[in-house]
């Protein structure tokens, strides 16, 4: 491991497969929350919040229950379970330590348990560092990182989405295609920016 | 009684159809939509999830404690989610392959925690039957007109068999842009119809109120 390996996941994640425009995932969230600046950050704070600590848990979860006892077939439930629980967890924490960063967070945090983009990163890292029960070298930090770096690809969609919708306020489109369909069709267009990216190379 | 039971059918595949009417469950619609075949096969796996989950969460509606039950939902969805996974990679190991993460991620598809929550934990089982069908039926249905779009043109083939000779495949309706886009206008054109049809009514409403 060096950090070459590391700089390769953070531009993979953030730019050549960015979650939400080249993945699909969490793309419920990206269109229903995008409409203003404020709320867009939050919830891509909260995500990425959520992404790294989940990484943590699901691997550990991995790599010291479902492996020794070889039942990784359960992945999905015990994963699913696990966030699940723990995004309550820290709602409940949050709301009890700290109500401005629980104002900041609002409703976003229990609607990211089923954002696909959280299970999709705890998959996702089951898959690439761990192959089929073997154990990657250094797969807890490559986890990690591309877990955290998941969330900041999501938070800079958001952002640049919700910059963009703000501005599309003010401007006359047909009538039919207000809203939901305009905000794809703008999606589209990053995403064919953001495809660009994907000719980067070590 | 049989006319409900179809109508509880037909509503998934019209006016509550998942992806273009109540706009649930789109990551996997956009995801796995690069070919007709994928779309049918992530259709059928979807399908079965409802189906099973479904069934269980009406049978047990009266056992499950309301304060847990999104937690006691989310089981029963995983334990038909593994099932499929399993049977997928057993007997179709070439789609499980070619859909990837998505076949786990239907645990949070939208679609299927929507039904258990809006329909299931309060119908009878044989109605909830239906409403899981219709509601599969209507997501395959969406999937494959996606699927169909983007594959004829991004590859020039449906079902893997060439439509035209000669034309020069756009590549980027298969990428990712080419989903956005496509069920963006969908949408639209969607909404436009709507919009039509509601004016007309209207106008209709307004001579007759004139005479």
């Amino acid at each position: 491991m060096d950090a070459s390996q590391l700089i390769m996941i953070f531009i993979s994640m953030v730019f050549i497969n960015n979650f939400i425009l080249s993945k699909f995932l969490g793309l419920c969230s990206f269109i229903g929350v995008s409409k203003e600046t404020g709320p867009a950050i939050s919830m891509g704070f909260a995500v990425t919040f959520v992404t790294t600590m989940s990484s943590i848990i699901t691997w550990l979860i991995y790599r010291f229950v479902l492996i020794p006892f070889n039942i990784t077939y359960m992945r999905t439930i015990a994963f699913i379970l696990v966030i699940a629980t723990f995004v309550q967890l820290v709602e409940m924490f949050i709301r009890k330590t700290s109500p401005h960063l629980y104002k900041f967070f609002g409703i976003y945090l229990p609607l990211i348990t089923v954002n696909c983009a959280v299970l999709g990163v705890a998959v996702l890292n089951s898959e690439t560092f761990f192959s089929g029960t073997r154990i990657m070298p250094g797969s807890f930090i490559f986890s990690v990182v591309q877990g955290f770096f998941a969330g900041v690809g999501y938070c800079l969609a958001m952002l640049l989405m919700s910059g963009i919708r703000e501005r599309l306020e003010l401007v006359r489109v047909p009538r039919s295609f207000k809203d939901v369909p305009l905000a794809f069709v703008i999606a589209s267009l990053m995403s064919l920016a953001f495809m660009g990216f994907s000719g980067f190379k070590f | 009684m049989i006319k409900k039971l179809f109508y509880e059918f037909k509503k998934g595949i019209t006016i509550e159809n998942p992806t273009f009417g109540l706009v649930l469950g789109l990551c996997p619609t956009l995801a796995v939509s690069t070919t007709v075949v994928n779309a049918i096969g992530m259709g059928i796996a979807a399908t079965f999830v409802l189906l099973g989950s479904n069934i269980f969460i009406s049978s047990l509606r009266n056992f499950i404690p309301d304060r847990i039950r999104i937690p006691c939902y989310i089981v029963i969805i995983a334990t038909f989610v593994t099932i499929n996974e399993m049977v997928m990679k057993a007997y179709f190991p070439a789609l499980n392959r070619s859909l990837g993460i998505f076949v786990p991620l239907i645990v949070v598809n939208c679609i299927v925690l929507g039904r258990a929550e809006a329909y299931a934990c309060k119908n009878r089982v044989l109605d909830s039957i239906f409403d899981a069908l219709g509601m599969g039926v209507g997501f395959t249905i969406a999937l494959i007109i996606i699927a169909a779009i983007r594959e004829s043109l991004g590859n020039g083939t449906i079902l893997g068999f060439p439509l035209v000779k000669g034309y020069e495949p756009a590549t980027m309706m298969i990428l990712a842009p080419g989903a956005l886009l496509t069920i963006g206008i969908l949408i639209g054109i969607i909404n436009f119809v709507h919009i039509k049809q509601k004016t007309r009514r209207e106008i209709t409403r307004e001579k007759f109120d004139g005479r």
